[in-house]
């Protein structure tokens, strides 16, 4: 029978898989967005499972806002990112220093 | 045959997953990520949650991973260079990616419900309703500011993204409207009276 752990595991590995992602492409941005989703997801795994087997549906409303806040946060940083490439005519993430912050 | 459905659904996930991450070409990436993406569908299909299911493919398939695909095609960047690097992090990457499972691992395994939390339920899933109409009655009830908030949180998102990448380009040639309404005949034309035999 399929518990709540093997729904952890697989939500624990996905978002593992993110943060390696964002190690792994420290130069491009558009990969470090997707590994990001990927991370927002697996917090969207935990979340349902987390309201099925505990029998509350909070949990699932939360999906909905992480689900809402990542859409907004693709859409800007997409654009965010054609900005810069307009400019620059790279997408590198070690040439975004113009700010010297 | 649930039980063959969660290990279908979460193998391909997690392979979706990996191979966005590791994958070469970012249309490639894009691509894996769908299926990352359909597959987190699948599974919560499998919990009962059909609304988030269904919201998943349309907001992220359908929304998200679109937009991601329109930049990579549209931005014309050399990956190979950006990918030239990718070896030399990945002993750091591993050992982070590991580090974090184990934490995960030693969260999950001293975990356990607390006494008395069956009692304290916000909203119980109740059972004489379908997801959908239980999550609908839930939102636009209890979560009415929430939810508004959302929205506005997509509006600016919107907005932002237009500012951002809109611009206008001087040297093109724009149809202006009132200009060509506020044209008339005395200024537009000159008539000239030519005599027979005379030239201009």
């Amino acid at each position: 029978m399929i518990g709540i752990e093997h729904y952890l595991t697989v939500a624990a590995t996905l978002f593992v898989i993110g943060i390696f992602g964002l190690f792994l492409n420290r130069k491009n941005v558009i990969i470090l967005l997707m590994s990001i989703e990927l991370m927002l997801l697996a917090v969207n795994i935990n979340l349902v499972a987390f309201s099925s087997f505990l029998g509350d549906l909070v949990g699932q409303v939360f999906t909905l806002f992480v689900l809402t806040v990542a859409a907004a946060e693709a859409a800007i940083g997409l654009a965010i990112l054609v900005c810069f490439f307009r400019n620059r005519g790279t997408i590198a993430v070690e040439d975004i220093n113009m700010m010297k912050g | 045959m649930s039980v063959f459905a969660f290990y279908l659904f979460a193998i391909s996930a997690i392979t979706g997953g990996l191979f966005t991450v590791i994958s070469r070409q970012p249309v490639h990436s894009v691509l894996w990520l769908i299926l990352a993406f359909i597959s987190s569908a699948g599974l919560f299909v499998l919990l009962g949650a059909e609304f988030v299911a269904m919201l998943l493919v349309i907001v992220y398939v359908g929304a998200v991973a679109v937009l991601f695909l329109f930049v990579v095609m549209m931005l014309d960047v050399d990956f190979a260079a950006l990918k030239a690097e990718m070896a030399q992090y990945m002993p750091l990457a591993l050992l982070i990616g590991l580090v974090i499972l184990m934490q995960f691992v030693m969260a999950y395994g001293s975990w356990e419900r607390a006494h008395g939390a069956a009692e304290q339920l916000a909203q119980p899933i109740p059972t004489d309703r379908h997801n959908t109409e239980a999550l609908g009655l839930i939102i636009y009830d209890q979560y009415f500011l929430l939810f508004q908030l959302s929205g506005l949180i997509l509006l600016v998102a919107m907005i932002g993204a237009i500012t951002l990448t809109l611009r206008h380009r001087k040297d093109v040639k724009r149809q202006d409207v009132m200009l060509q309404m506020s044209r008339d005949p005395a200024k537009a034309m000159e008539l000239k009276d030519i005599k027979p035999g005379q030239g201009l």
